[in-house]
């Protein structure tokens, strides 16, 4: 072994976040200020000053519940609707009633939201029935607020590390976690009592119709890590054929933006010039009708702005092409695309997962508690549908406060020495193979075959081949060679990524139905089954260490909803488009 | 250090300190794709980039332009 792969670091906390983006500064945060005493350690594997989706910072809140707009009945409501009535109501309404003091309490660190001129919070109406939709037209440096929050409170935070497996106590309660430093090649071994995963969506799933493997929607830092670590810690995963897919500026592959521009007055139209939607809010029937028009003559799609006032494109670029993912704007002068003249072509991205845009994660309750005592989930990791930047600040909050109450008079849970040895061989092996297969190539061929056998409309027998594909990948990756600690980052990421794309595959052959529009579209079985399928979908790995697949109840809803308004979500086309 | 032809990250060199110890671009980059090579000057040594940003906007000494990678342009 060479000197750089022999040294493993030990290091101890109480409570353990990891995930620098969204949830987990909150739940540092959170955890801190409830108790001050608890030792917390918040882990990155970039830096937490610019980690996550918001790394610079998002244009608007999709999901603020705001007294005089919404009630959080009304909001469980629509979010009900929006998932086809899959969802666990109670996680759903503990968001819900803890929205506006969020809201209020980023306000006071200095974050930015839309006001009108009385003061009070400026809500659009996007959703196909409620408002919800709060603009942050000056939101660009929302992590900087949260950054010094951090600093405030002196939380300890340690960038570049990537966790690579939970470490798990005897008697199945979380006992740390063991990670990799992806600059010095470190194997370091963290023990604590409790942990908050808090790692983003598997962004990196499907491959983007450009070829890029890190031009993705999603940060590419998130390759579904957490996924893979809470399913070998023994939790259960939820609704993980519940894909994310979403409609997005074709190439660029960022958001286009409708919920920032359909407050202004832009939309989607075909390419006609016709509207085929009555909702742009991003929901699976949406897609699907967004899929059809691609598919029909009517195709492509487009996202049209040529129609506004040339000061009203102004305040719009204004905010697309500074906040979220600024280089919307170098990309469109590269296609002399002027929103003034032109529409913007739209495609329909590759695959992902990811609770905070559709309905699948990390199963937890409504404390933010896994199946894995002491293991929490927030963000995108976890599967609270549509929780979007807020949910998950919200959820941060929820884990790191329920952690501490858990954690303390909590010793260190011991663990077994051999989960280390195993994971240190492991994590090391690429880098120590004098020959081997390209990181690079491994994955590109995996998220390739990802594309070619997951993309919705799901077919049975082509979701078999590719988990053969899988399969047969899952072997490749013994054979891979790591050049130096960052390849090995690269090529960790890419056994996280099998691993979702494998139960990927496994719920979505389960689901004998179709359900959430495009997101779990089966060709084979094109109708809703409410009589067998009005459940989750559930995976945890077995005791013969493979995916065990079965069914969770919903529980019964505690906001009802109408027989008259739960299809409202299977009537967005406006047929008068579809002649 | 590997190095990418062709880089869609460049930085000025006139412009950059990090001979003087900066090395805000390399701490910022959510993927890690920016290292010091063996004349201890910045530069993009993964094809890895999301456009995102940060490195550009964070840079004290406005030394780095950030490009659409090729194949998306």
């Amino acid at each position: 072994m060479s000197a750089i792969t022999t040294a493993i670091r030990q290091m101890e906390t109480d409570v353990l976040v990891i995930g620098g983006g969204t949830a987990g500064p909150l739940a540092a945060i959170k955890a801190k200020e409830k108790a001050p005493g608890t030792r917390v350690l918040l882990l990155d594997k970039a830096n937490v000053k610019r980690a996550g989706a918001i790394a610079e910072g998002m244009d608007s809140v999709n999901n603020a519940v705001i007294p005089g707009y919404a009630t959080p009945e009304q909001y469980v409501k629509e979010i009900t609707i929006a998932n086809d009535g899959i969802v666990n109501q109670k996680a759903i309404m503990a968001y819900a009633t803890r929205s506006y003091d969020m809201i209020r309490e980023l306000d006071s660190w200095g974050v930015k939201f839309e006001k009108d001129e009385t003061g009070a919070y400026a809500v659009k109406k996007v959703h196909h029935m409620g408002a919800y939709v709060l603009p942050m037209p000056e939101g660009h440096a929302i992590k900087k607020f949260i950054y010094k929050q951090i600093r405030r409170l002196g939380i300890a935070v340690s960038n570049r590390l990537i966790a690579t497996r939970l470490l798990v106590a005897p008697d199945g309660r979380i006992a740390g976690t063991m990670a990799l430093d992806s600059r010095s090649g470190e194997f370091v071994v963290i023990r604590a009592k409790a942990v908050i995963l808090c790692t983003g969506s598997a962004g990196r799933l499907g491959l983007p119709a450009s070829g890029y493997l890190f031009g993705t929607y999603e940060n590419p830092c998130n390759a579904g890590d957490g996924y893979s670590m809470a399913y070998h810690a023994g939790a259960e995963l939820s609704g993980l054929e519940c894909f994310q897919i979403n409609p997005l500026i074709k190439d660029y592959n960022g958001p286009a933006c409708a919920y920032v521009t359909g407050p202004f007055g832009g939309f989607t139209v075909n390419a006609k010039g016709e509207r085929f939607i009555k909702s742009d809010y991003w929901s699976g029937q949406m897609m699907l009708e967004f899929w059809r028009e691609l598919e029909s003559g009517n195709g492509p799609v487009f996202l049209k702005l040529d129609h506004l006032a040339d000061e009203t494109v102004t305040r719009i670029e204004n905010i697309l092409h500074v906040t979220e993912r600024p280089t919307r704007g170098l990309f469109h002068e590269g296609r002399h695309t002027d929103y003034r003249s032109d529409l913007v072509e739209m495609h329909i991205s590759e695959i992902g997962l990811c609770g905070g845009h559709s309905a699948s994660g990390v199963w937890v309750d409504e404390n933010a508690r896994t199946t894995v005592p002491g293991l929490y989930a927030a963000g995108d990791l976890c599967n609270v549908a549509h929780n979007y930047m807020m949910g998950a600040m919200v959820f941060g909050m929820i884990a790191g406060q329920d952690a501490v109450d858990y954690a303390a008079g909590l010793d260190l849970p011991e663990f077994d020495a051999g989960q280390v040895e195993r994971e240190h061989a492991r994590v090391l092996a690429p880098l120590e193979r004098a020959e081997g297969l390209d990181p690079t190539d491994v994955e590109y061929k995996l998220r390739r075959m990802v594309n070619d056998y997951l993309q919705p409309p799901k077919v049975t027998r082509k979701m078999e081949i590719g988990l053969d594909r899988f399969a047969e990948i899952r072997e490749d990756l013994k054979r891979v060679k790591a050049g130096n600690p960052h390849e090995l980052m690269r090529a960790l990421e890419i056994h996280a990524i099998v691993d979702c794309a494998e139960l990927a595959a496994r719920a979505s052959l389960f689901r004998t139905e179709s359900r959430w529009g495009l997101y779990h579209y089966r060709s084979d079985f094109e109708e809703r089954n409410d009589a067998e399928w009005f459940c989750f979908v559930e995976v945890r790995k077995g005791p013969d260490g493979k995916p065990e697949i079965f069914k969770r109840p919903v529980d019964p809803y505690i906001v009802p909803v109408g027989d008259d308004e739960r299809d409202a979500y299977n009537q967005l086309r406006i047929e008068t488009a579809a002649e | 250090m590997p190095k990418v032809n062709q880089p869609s990250v460049t930085i000025d060199h006139d412009k950059c300190i990090a001979a003087k110890g900066c090395r805000t671009c390399i701490d910022v980059c959510p993927t890690d794709i920016l290292a010091l090579d063996e004349e201890g000057k910045v530069h993009m040594a993964y094809d890895q980039c999301w456009y995102c940003l940060p490195c550009q906007h964070d840079c004290p000494t406005k030394a780095i332009t950030v490009a659409i990678p090729y194949l998306l342009r």
